[in-house]
């Protein structure tokens, strides 16, 4: 267990080293790295050259990489070129946004996609499950930022229920975190299906019903249990999605988070913004997909041994 | 032509054999027909499009749909035609993403196939690398080509291969590990063949269903990355008719007219909902056992 944690461990720093790295590298090979740095508008030749003695310009590579990273472990990720203040300070004044409306997205793909997945199993071929079947099929297919417009158009405009954009009190959340979690939730819904199905089918449930274990029991907490399995490999597997959704969501949705903050870095070539939000979007996405990890091998003793 | 073993076969009636395989194979029809039409549409977009999709025509704008017979989808702000930048929209939709996919198509499978045979640290670094793209948000991957090499669309294809190349060396590799296996792999080997020889001309044609599946598989889920990275800004300038952009331009005015994000959006919808069946169809037909390692 120990060695699987730190196997796991140590690949997650290598790739967070690689895309430092690459950040790194993608920086000096677009051009001239001080110019991309210093702040817009009036900026005289004595701050060009400030940023270059900063930046080791100078020196050769593996000099100026250790400097770059001496700054980020110290949280350093220079100043935003437009807003002229540090990005770190823009990163960590966007960041709980983006936290609180992921976790909604997924809390509520998890409390409606698992126990969908599970009645669609015990509900085989009825309209329930090929409801369910229906509604998994098409949040795979629809585009989140379009599903969020039509939200926006039907019960923000038309029916007035909800509030179309901004972050707010707890009904903020809800069109936003919905549209997040509808693709998550479809593959919840599938995959929880079919290893319900597979499960229900196994002797030890056969052996458990004839033992005359109530019904509920068998299913929530027998069935269920290793049905769980999949479903967090599946959970560590759609955190990509769930960045990605959350990025485009935030946007549609005026939602002040980093997803939007890294958007707007782009698009105005704000590199230090860039910098600071990919990077701690890694951070965040690999020490969860850790963690998910760690509670897969604590849920499936067979990765444990092996 | 792995598709259709059985039509091969040579006979007094072949046309009767493709019949028959017609009838037996139960052929996905609504699918293959909104393909055919979206291939169509791409292929034919200035010729089958009533009205130029950069057209702008200040006296008819802001049509509804069914306005006028003219402009039966409607016009936008400016007076362009729906109908015409939905039309020419699809050739953009299917010109990034097969280039998209199809460079990390193939960039994948030669990974794939070289990790596979060639094994040890080759193999290693490889996957180690896989891995790595595999996991990671493709937005963001997207957003950090976009940041450093700027807008355009050489730029998006390159990001959405380079989100895709590590699912087809995952699953070629796979497949790799047990052709090189078999005997004919061994003898082949013992014979004198070169290596690069044995990985094109006999461990290739071995994964080629692998990879034609999973292409039609991941053809969706480009084509959503696509127009995601078209509303963000990130794609096609501004103006341009592509799905994601006419979303786009539609959000502000939602209110006004509807029309300008649902259709296009629809359209997106649809493609990719006949895609996915497409595929699973296919996967079903030409492997039964890829039904459980998706």
């Amino acid at each position: 267990m120990q060695r699987y944690i730190l196997g796991r461990l140590a690949q997650g720093v290598v790739t967070l080293l690689v895309l430092s790295l690459v950040v790194f590298l993608a920086v000096r090979l677009s051009g001239d790295p001080a110019l991309f740095l210093l702040p817009e508008g009036d900026t005289s030749q004595e701050d060009y050259e400030q940023m270059k003695k900063n930046l080791g310009l100078d020196k050769p590579l593996y000099v100026q990489y250790s400097l770059f990273m001496g700054n980020l472990l110290r949280g350093d990720f220079g100043d935003s070129t437009i807003d002229r203040r540090p990005a770190r300070d823009a990163l960590f004044e966007r960041l709980p946004a983006t936290i609180q409306l992921a976790a909604a997205g997924m809390l509520l793909a998890t409390v409606l996609g698992i126990p969908l997945g599970v009645l669609s199993a015990v509900k085989r071929d009825s309209i329930f499950d090929h409801g369910a079947k229906f509604f998994a099929i098409i949040g795979m297919a629809t585009p989140q930022f379009w599903v969020a417009i039509m939200g926006i158009l039907v019960f923000g405009a038309l029916l007035k229920w909800l509030p179309t954009y901004g972050r707010g009190g707890p009904e903020h959340f809800i069109m936003p975190s919905v549209v997040i979690a509808w693709s998550i939730m479809a593959g919840m819904v599938r995959l929880g299906r079919s290893s319900m199905l597979e499960i229900l089918d196994s002797d030890y449930i056969k052996f458990a019903r004839v033992k005359g274990l109530k019904e509920r029991l068998i299913l929530w907490k027998h069935a269920l249990r290793n049905a769980m399995i999949p479903l967090l490999t599946f959970s560590g597997l759609s955190l990509a999605g769930l960045l990605n959704g959350t990025i485009v969501v935030e946007v549609v949705f005026a939602w002040p988070g980093i997803g939007r903050l890294l958007l707007e870095g782009v698009v105005r070539r704000d590199i230090p913004v860039v910098q600071a939000t990919i990077l701690a979007s890694a951070f965040f996405y690999i020490s969860l997909s850790l963690v998910v990890d760690i509670l897969y091998a604590y849920v499936d003793p067979r990765i444990r041994v092996n | 032509m792995a598709v259709t073993p059985n039509v091969v076969a040579t006979g007094v009636a072949r046309s009767g054999v493709l019949l028959q395989w017609v009838k037996t194979s139960k052929l996905p029809w609504v699918p293959i027909s909104v393909l055919t039409v979206l291939l169509v549409c791409a292929v034919f977009a200035p010729l089958l499009a009533p009205h130029d999709p950069a057209d702008i025509s200040i006296l008819d704008k802001k049509l509804a749909p069914g306005e006028t017979l003219k402009f039966p989808l409607g016009t936008d702000f400016l007076g362009r035609d729906i109908l015409s930048r939905l039309i020419f929209g699809a050739r953009t939709s299917v010109l990034i993403s097969l280039s998209a996919l199809g460079t990390g198509a193939l960039v994948g499978t030669v990974l794939g196939i070289v990790a596979g045979y060639k094994g040890g640290r080759t193999d290693a670094v490889i996957s180690r690398f896989a891995d790595a793209a595999l996991g990671f948000p493709s937005i963001l991957v997207a957003m950090l080509i976009v940041a450093f090499l700027g807008v355009g669309i050489g730029n998006i294809i390159l990001a959405v291969a380079v989100t895709v190349w590590a699912r087809f060396t995952r699953m070629i590799r796979g497949d790799v590990l047990s052709v090189k296996q078999l005997d004919f792999i061994t003898l082949a080997r013992v014979t004198g063949v070169s290596e690069l020889t044995i990985m094109r001309r006999h461990i290739f044609p071995n994964v080629v269903n692998t990879l034609m599946v999973l292409t039609s598989l991941q053809v969706g889920q480009v084509i959503l990355l696509e127009a995601s990275l078209s509303f963000l800004g990130l794609g096609l300038p501004p103006g341009a008719p592509a799905w994601g952009i006419m979303v786009a331009e539609g959000r502000e005015l939602i209110l006004d007219m509807w029309w300008l994000s649902l259709f296009p959006g629809l359209a997106i919808t649809t493609v990719v909902l006949a895609f996915n069946f497409f595929g699973d169809w296919l996967r079903d037909y030409l492997d039964p056992k890829l039904r459980q390692s998706r």
